[in-house]
């Protein structure tokens, strides 16, 4: 059993809160408002409204840590039920906003079924294979993918995507960690391009194809899409080992740079402080991935383990999506920079989950025998 | 047993804690190779090809700017400016700066005069402009008034400026135009020439260049070496801040041998007449005075010439766009007999002593058709000072047939007939010093002895262009001494002034040297012998000047027929020239005057060449003994 049973509780575990992890988070928040201020060209309506947002999360964060993580295996096909009913509720009522069926009109304010599941997916696929003994059976596995994909191509309906991909990765992750066999993990592996080569020599158009390569490879449309690729290149690419300095990027303060404090901030970044800067933010992010490996290892039992695993793991996804799109190895989808980038329901959505990890560490069960 | 369910009871927690931490570990494994792929990438961005990044990141952000060099002046040989850049003021509009166009157009129609068209005009540009703090020009050339009100409510009035302009103006305006010519916008043409002189760079941000005259053919004196400024810009191009700076160097300033006040003079003594007046100094050919009538004003083509009035110019009967000193072919009559008198000296055709009985007409042996003189009943026996004083047409013709046309086209060519003078403007022709050769290709036709007759008194196929027979006659004045006629004396810039020095052509020899004084005491006969043809005009003078009368036919006269002015229409009327210079031992200034369809030259021409060596006599120092 683990090194803490036994011991008193201090102050942090009484409210819940895992000092380490906190401490990481902050770190790359403040270091992200830095960030956001120069990107923005020093505006501070906007650093205000970030600090805003910080809050909320961190609120929202503190609360989901008070509830113990049984409450959520509990509440698991319910949540996935509702958030499922949403998804369908937005393709039929949903508000229009960027060319995409995303929100849902409730009156007050407009919700994003799509962030409910990123948690609301990991949360029922590890329910979904804890109930069993694991490594889960092969069949056992194949219903939990069939879970996984409703809310996918719903998501991918909106149409989003980039959103979609990171949702089914969640699950994804809960299956891997549960031990699927790798003799399974290597057919899909395989698989998968020979699906994608039916798809693309029997089922799409040319448009669509066109649509598909300019999306694998930008710097083709140097005016259009490449736009956004090719001045981010030059961002990093000038910034080289030590960086322009903070406030310095030409590509940022003189606006070369699109989407600087949002989706591209990491551009911004990378030119003002250099390789030598961007293996520093690597190493909090790692620090934050490692913490998150160490509370789902410490876990009591399968579900926490599961759950807390894919929440660190799709949030590393988050990090290297960003940093390869905006360094030009990955193609672009609208994933922000976690903690860093300006804005988005993603910051509160991201907070609750790491609420939920530090519900895993610190509420634990008094054995008794 | 805690809360699972029964169930699940059989499961082995430990190999499953195991398990996962397998899995943990090889996602671990998983996500340093991702993050180290990450940073191979990075690395080979940031350090590989930073220089390439560095470069690029620098291309976006620093854009280089010409900045286009002040046009030299152009002053005249008294220091008096003839060709000036100053400031035109026009009305500029920021689009990004106004909060209610329509309000802001209407305000400023209160204050000064916009047409609708330039309103519509100005609206399409405006929203054709995509970068809105760049201003657009609502209305150019405003006035000193309209200058003034708008400076005063400037400040009710945000987004709109007045901007000042450098813009050629000469001050002289018709006065100097087929001289100095102007200069107007750079066109498609002016590009593509410049492109391939290899001129385009040093062209940036210049506007306007030469069209016409000294503009033109100093244009590379003139224009300067253009300057560039580095800027940083934002992506939407606007300036941020000025990293550095290569001032232009500024085009240099032309002194020319122009007089001003004599170029006046040279229009007030023509009038209401068409003509041309050259007025050279002798010693050098510095052209001091280069007047065609009538001329216009070159400023309207600076600002670009509105096609009314381009067509008024071009519709104007009395054509003004010639220049008709350099570029109008009349027959030079009469003017020439003196230098065909040299040649005949020279071939020893004739002596001073020879004489020739003149019953009124000639006739080549074995034809009969007959060559008349001027005089009817002939001038009886005339010598070579009296053929030229009284300008004897049988003298000439015979002299012409004895000569033939041969020696005729040789020796002429040396005086610069039928060639290009060399004068420092573009709009020039070589008229026409007719030969064997020239007749043949032009009209695939031999010379008949008849066609030299023609020759001997300036007719027939022989045109000059009266900045030819200015040179010419000064050539004789300096008894074979060669300058090409220049309007440019100096370059000037800010460390002095650099002389130009003239440009000399082979002399021309001659055997007996005493010849020339012969032809000069000739032409100094003719205007101060009570027979000479010059003589009324030169009454009382206080100088010795020489010279030679011209009247040229503009059309054929039929044989046994009167030429009659009155009778015949304005426009087939002789036209008067005269040529001279003084004084005549140590000749100064040289003088040709052409003036169509007006009659005799002695009557007519020679006057204003009178007026124009009076003016230089009372005038200029150097012209005092």
């Amino acid at each position: 059993m683990s090194a803490e049973v036994g011991r008193k509780p201090n102050i942090w575990q009484k409210i819940h809160i895992d000092r380490p992890l906190l401490a990481g988070l902050l770190t790359l928040s403040i270091v992200g408002l830095f960030i956001i201020y120069s990107a923005s060209g020093q505006d501070w309506d906007l650093i205000i409204r970030q600090l805003t947002r910080l809050g909320i999360s961190l609120g929202v964060m503190f609360a989901i840590a008070q509830v113990p993580p049984s409450f959520y295996q509990r509440w698991a096909v319910p949540f996935f039920i509702i958030g499922c009913a949403l998804l369908v509720g937005v393709l039929v009522f949903g508000v229009i906003g960027k060319g995409a069926r995303r929100w849902i009109d409730i009156g007050v304010t407009r919700i994003q079924p799509s962030e409910i599941m990123k948690l609301a997916v990991p949360i029922m696929i590890a329910w979904f294979i804890a109930r069993k003994p694991l490594p889960p059976k092969i069949g056992y596995s194949l219903f939990g993918l069939a879970l996984i994909i409703i809310p996918t191509l719903l998501i991918a309906k909106q149409p989003d995507l980039g959103t979609s991909l990171l949702i089914a990765t969640s699950g994804l992750f809960v299956i891997f960690l549960s031990g699927l066999s790798w003799r399974l993990i290597s057919g899909f592996v395989v698989a998968m391009p020979a699906v994608g080569a039916a798809l693309w020599f029997f089922y799409m158009h040319d448009y669509q194809k066109n649509r598909v390569l300019t999306f694998l490879n930008p710097e083709s449309d140097p005016l259009g899409a490449g736009y956004h690729i090719i001045q981010s290149k030059i961002a990093i690419g000038s910034g080289g080992l030590w960086g322009k300095g903070w406030l310095q990027g030409t590509q940022s303060q003189l606006e070369f740079l699109p989407e600087r404090h949002t989706d591209f901030i990491f551009a911004v970044f990378s030119e003002e402080f250099g390789l030598f800067g961007i293996l520093a933010l690597l190493s909090i992010y790692l620090y934050i991935v490692l913490r998150g490996m160490v509370i789902s290892v410490r876990a009591q039992d399968a579900f926490s383990r599961l759950l807390a695993g894919s929440i660190t793991l799709t949030f590393f996804v988050y990090v290297f999506v960003n940093m390869g799109m905006v360094s030009g190895i990955l193609p672009v989808v609208g994933v922000p920079l976690p903690l860093v980038s300006y804005g988005g329901t993603s910051m509160i959505t991201l907070m609750a989950g790491f609420g939920i990890l530090m519900a895993i560490s610190t509420q634990r069960k008094v054995f008794t025998s | 047993m805690l809360n699972w369910r029964k169930r699940v009871a059989i499961r082995d927690h430990l190999a499953e804690a195991n398990l996962f931490l397998r899995r943990t570990i090889v996602a671990l494994v998983i996500v340093l190779v991702l993050i180290g792929s990450l940073v191979k990438n990075l690395y080979h961005l940031q350090v590989d090809k930073y220089q390439d990044y560095q470069t690029r990141a620098d291309g976006n952000r620093i854009k280089v700017q010409p900045l286009a060099p002040n046009r030299g002046l152009i002053y005249d040989r008294f220091g008096r400016i003839l060709a000036e850049n100053s400031p035109f003021y026009s009305l500029e509009v920021v689009p990004e700066e106004v909060n209610n166009m329509d309000n802001l157009i209407v305000e400023l129609s209160q204050l000064i005069e916009l047409d609708q068209d330039t309103i519509e005009d100005f609206k399409k540009n405006v929203a054709q402009q995509r970068r809105k703090f760049k201003p657009v020009t609502l209305k150019s050339q405003l006035t000193e008034e309209e200058t003034a009100i708008l400076s005063v409510n400037q400040h009710d009035l945000p987004g709109a400026y007045i901007e000042a302009r450098l813009k050629r103006y000469y001050p002289y305006k018709d006065l100097t135009t087929h001289a100095i010519g102007y200069v107007a916008k750079i066109n498609q043409q002016d590009a593509d020439n410049l492109e391939l002189e290899g001129k385009s760079a040093n062209y940036e941000g210049t506007l306007d260049i030469g069209k016409l005259g000294v503009e033109k053919y100093y244009e590379s004196i003139l224009h300067g070496q253009v300057g560039y400024q580095e800027v940083e810009v934002n992506n939407r191009g606007r300036t941020i801040r000025t990293l550095s700076q290569q001032p232009p160097k500024p085009g240099q300033d032309l002194v020319l041998n122009l007089d001003i006040d004599m170029q006046q003079l040279a229009k007030d003594a023509l009038g209401e007449r068409r003509g041309a007046i050259v007025v050279l100094d002798a010693k050098d050919n510095g052209i001091l005075a280069l007047y065609s009538n009538p001329s216009y004003d070159p400023n309207l083509f600076v600002h670009g010439i509105s096609s009314k009035n381009y067509k008024a110019l071009l519709d104007n009967k009395s054509r003004p766009l010639i220049n008709r000193t350099t570029q109008g072919r009349y027959p030079p009559a009469s003017t020439i007999k003196p230098h065909l008198g040299l040649l005949g000296l020279e071939e020893n055709l004739v002596t001073t002593k020879t004489r020739i009985w003149d019953p009124g007409y000639y006739q080549i042996k074995g034809i009969e058709h007959k060559y008349r003189d001027w005089k009817t009943w002939g001038h009886g026996w005339v010598d070579i000072y009296r053929a030229i004083e009284e300008s004897c047409d049988v003298y000439y013709y015979d002299l012409a047939v004895r000569l033939g046309m041969d020696k005729i086209s040789d020796f002429m060519t040396q005086f610069g007939f039928g060639e290009l003078t060399g004068v420092d403007i573009y709009e020039e022709t070589s008229a026409t010093m007719p030969s064997r050769e020239w007749k043949y290709g032009r009209f695939r036709q031999p010379w008949y002895a008849g066609d030299t007759v023609s020759i001997g008194i300036g007719q027939g196929y022989w045109t000059t262009t009266p900045l030819q027979l200015a040179t010419s006659v000064s050539v004789l004045a300096n008894e074979g001494i060669h300058y090409e006629p220049k309007l440019l004396k100096a370059t000037q810039n800010e460390t002095g002034v650099l002389p130009v020095p003239a440009q000399d052509r082979p002399p021309i020899q001659i055997n007996n040297t005493t010849n020339w004084q012969v032809i000069k005491t000739a032409m100094q006969g003719v205007v101060e012998k009570v027979t000479g043809s010059g003589h009324k005009a030169y009454q009382g003078v206080e100088y010795h000047a020489a010279g030679k009368t011209g009247t040229a036919q503009v059309i054929g006269i039929a044989q046994d027929e009167e030429y009659d002015a009155e009778k015949i229409a304005e426009k087939y009327r002789d036209n008067a020239l005269f040529v001279g210079f003084a004084p005549v031992d140590e000749p100064k200034i040289a003088v040709a005057v052409v003036i169509e369809n007006v009659g005799g030259g002695g009557k007519n021409a020679a006057p204003v060449a009178r007026t124009m060596m009076d003016y230089y006599f009372a005038h200029y120092e150097e012209a005092k003994p």
